[in-house]
């Protein structure tokens, strides 16, 4: 049902765990299964231009999950923000061979954490957000809204 | 003995067992040169029938009842759909209420909700937080009209063993309904004796216990009636037409046959191993929860949940070691749905998400234990050092 490439990534996923004094973070997730991302970044600045220098997932779900988010950490770093922000699911998805299409979407919210750590750090700095980001900022938000809704009922996120 | 052919631990006997050496053995003649149809004339065709008939011998035995109360199927799924199915029908002037439970089989749940769709009606007990059904509940909803009862005596993902003597004694005395009972889990690992359970009707297959897949059992008690699911020859007595497939029902007679024999010791020795893989797995690993009962589950059987770690994710990284498991998480379906039995405790999404369902079987040993544990201290140790969630299964602010 997976790919070689998935395997690979899932038992020996690259740039996962904690990431001391990230300069943004974010979190994704998927109300349909309670699958939950965290994104942290480092951004640098070369020749004038910003780009991403470091790059960490957290990751809770399948391994399609574990997988995207390791691949997508292979695929930032090092780009600038703007080429970043433009890799897609699609990217990733290709990148592993292909996913289940059940998976697709499922499991593929790496990109979406990337991004929205990206949004956050744009707007901590005070930097232009295209509308294009805003428009996956407002998108990862819902989710993640509709995520903890589904995780509250269940006393999940409470203390 | 070597029943694998990887370097592992197989623990997931309550998908299926690996067929037992003696079985395969028995079954061999009966895929060369025994391969006549049981119901031609001729001595070839006798020989082919004589076997079919001790196998049935020996499955009545296990189960201790009459010989003729035995109808061979192809699968535990057919018969069940052949008892909920076939009881409707026959029994539709009688009533059209039938009564089950919600943490039934999916082929229970499913031929009910297909009988719905023909205007019959259904009552899905709920469970409590171990998976019992409460006999009280199941009194108030019997009716006149209820013409089936089918709960299952174990079930297969929690290991529930339910009250089913108390259960058919409330039902005999308050109705007319049978009473089914799905036991496909159960022979081999404890007492499957129909008459003192007090049922009906009742469902077993033979690669649950160590025999070949493609046969099941149906007990079917004297002179009830229940129309036929597959009618043509009139083979098994006119219950289910079909030839018989007469080399796995030989395998299935020779695993009833050790069944028998066997069950009580092998029962012991799969609580033992139970209790030290509960004990390690408590012991070494924090945030855990057992689903089910705690104690007098079905024996073998585990089913607990990693809060934190994802179940599709664990059972393939185990699949890496060579240990065989499974999971109710919704990742690994492919609807992308938990596992209705999980979700019928009403602990929340959270600890379907994150079960792994262990079982044991004949062919485990106490060294399988250890290896299982070992394997589980690291993988959820690495998943756990990856995942976004604390051990608490919550999220990290």
């Amino acid at each position: 049902m997976y790919t070689k490439e998935v395997m690979e990534h899932f038992k020996n996923p690259k740039n996962m765990g904690d990431m001391e004094n990230p300069d943004a973070t974010s979190r994704v997730g998927n109300p349909a299964c309670g699958d939950m991302m965290e994104t942290y970044i480092k951004v640098g600045e070369k020749d004038g231009e910003k780009y991403i220098e470091d790059i960490k997932f957290k990751t809770f779900g399948c391994a399609a999950a574990i997988a995207t988010s390791s691949v997508t950490t292979e695929l930032a770093m090092g780009k600038t923000l703007e080429e970043a922000e433009n890799i897609e699911e699609e990217d990733i998805a290709r990148e592993l061979g292909g996913l289940p299409k059940i998976k697709m979407h499922c499991s593929n919210l790496s990109a979406n954490g990337l991004h929205e750590a990206i949004y956050r750090y744009k707007k901590e700095e005070g930097m232009d957000i295209s509308e294009e980001l805003k428009k996956k900022h407002t998108i990862a938000q819902k989710t993640l809204e509709k995520t903890e809704e589904v995780r509250k009922k269940h006393g999940l996120d409470e203390d | 003995m070597k029943i694998l052919d990887f370097d592992g631990v197989y623990a997931d006997n309550n998908a299926t067992t690996p067929i037992d050496p003696r079985v395969r053995k028995a079954m061999t003649p009966f895929l060369e040169e025994n391969f006549a149809n049981p119901n031609s004339l001729y001595n070839h065709g006798r020989r082919s029938r004589k076997a079919v008939e001790e196998a049935r011998e020996r499955v009545a035995n296990m189960l201790n009842c009459a010989t003729d109360e035995i109808v061979f199927t192809g699968s535990a799924t057919e018969s069940n759909n052949h008892v909920i199915k076939g009881t409707a029908f026959a029994r539709k002037d009688h009533g059209k209420h039938i009564v089950t439970s919600k943490t039934e089989h999916k082929c229970v749940l499913e031929a009910c909700r297909w009988l719905e769709g023909q205007g019959f009606e259904v009552t899905y007990l709920d469970v409590d937080e171990e998976g019992y059904i409460s006999p009280s509940e199941l009194k108030n909803e019997l009716r006149e009209d209820t013409i089936l009862v089918s709960i299952m005596l174990t079930n297969n993902e929690i290991g529930t063993v339910q009250p089913i003597e108390k259960t058919t004694r409330i039902v005999h005395d308050e109705s007319s309904a049978y009473f089914h009972t799905d036991m496909a889990q159960c022979p081999g690992k404890m007492e499957v004796d129909v008459g003192k359970l007090g049922v009906d009707l009742a469902t077993i297959n033979a690669h649950k216990m160590y025999g070949p897949k493609g046969v099941g059992a149906l007990y079917k008690k004297k002179d009830l009636d229940i129309d036929p699911l597959l009618h043509g020859g009139g083979q098994e007595n006119g219950e289910r037409s079909g030839t018989e497939n007469v080399p796995a029902i030989v395998g299935f007679g020779k695993a009833a046959e050790i069944v028998e024999e066997r069950w009580e010791e092998e029962g012991e020795k799969l609580r033992e191993m139970h209790q030290k893989l509960v004990e390690s797995i408590q012991g070494s690993i924090d945030n855990t929860e057992v689903n089910g009962p705690v104690d007098g589950r079905l024996p073998g059987n585990m089913n607990i949940s990693f809060i934190g770690v994802e179940g599709e994710a664990l059972v393939l990284r185990l699949d890496d070691l060579g240990i065989n498991t499974a999971t109710g998480s919704a990742c690994s379906s492919e609807e992308l749905k938990s596992s209705h039995v999980l979700d019928a405790l009403g602990k929340g999404p959270e600890v379907a998400h994150s079960s792994l369902r262990i079982s044991f079987g004949r062919f485990n040993t106490m060294d399988d234990v250890n290896t299982v544990v070992e394997a589980l201290r690291k993988e959820v140790r690495e998943l756990r050092s990856i995942t976004a969630l604390d051990e608490k299964g919550k999220t990290g602010d």
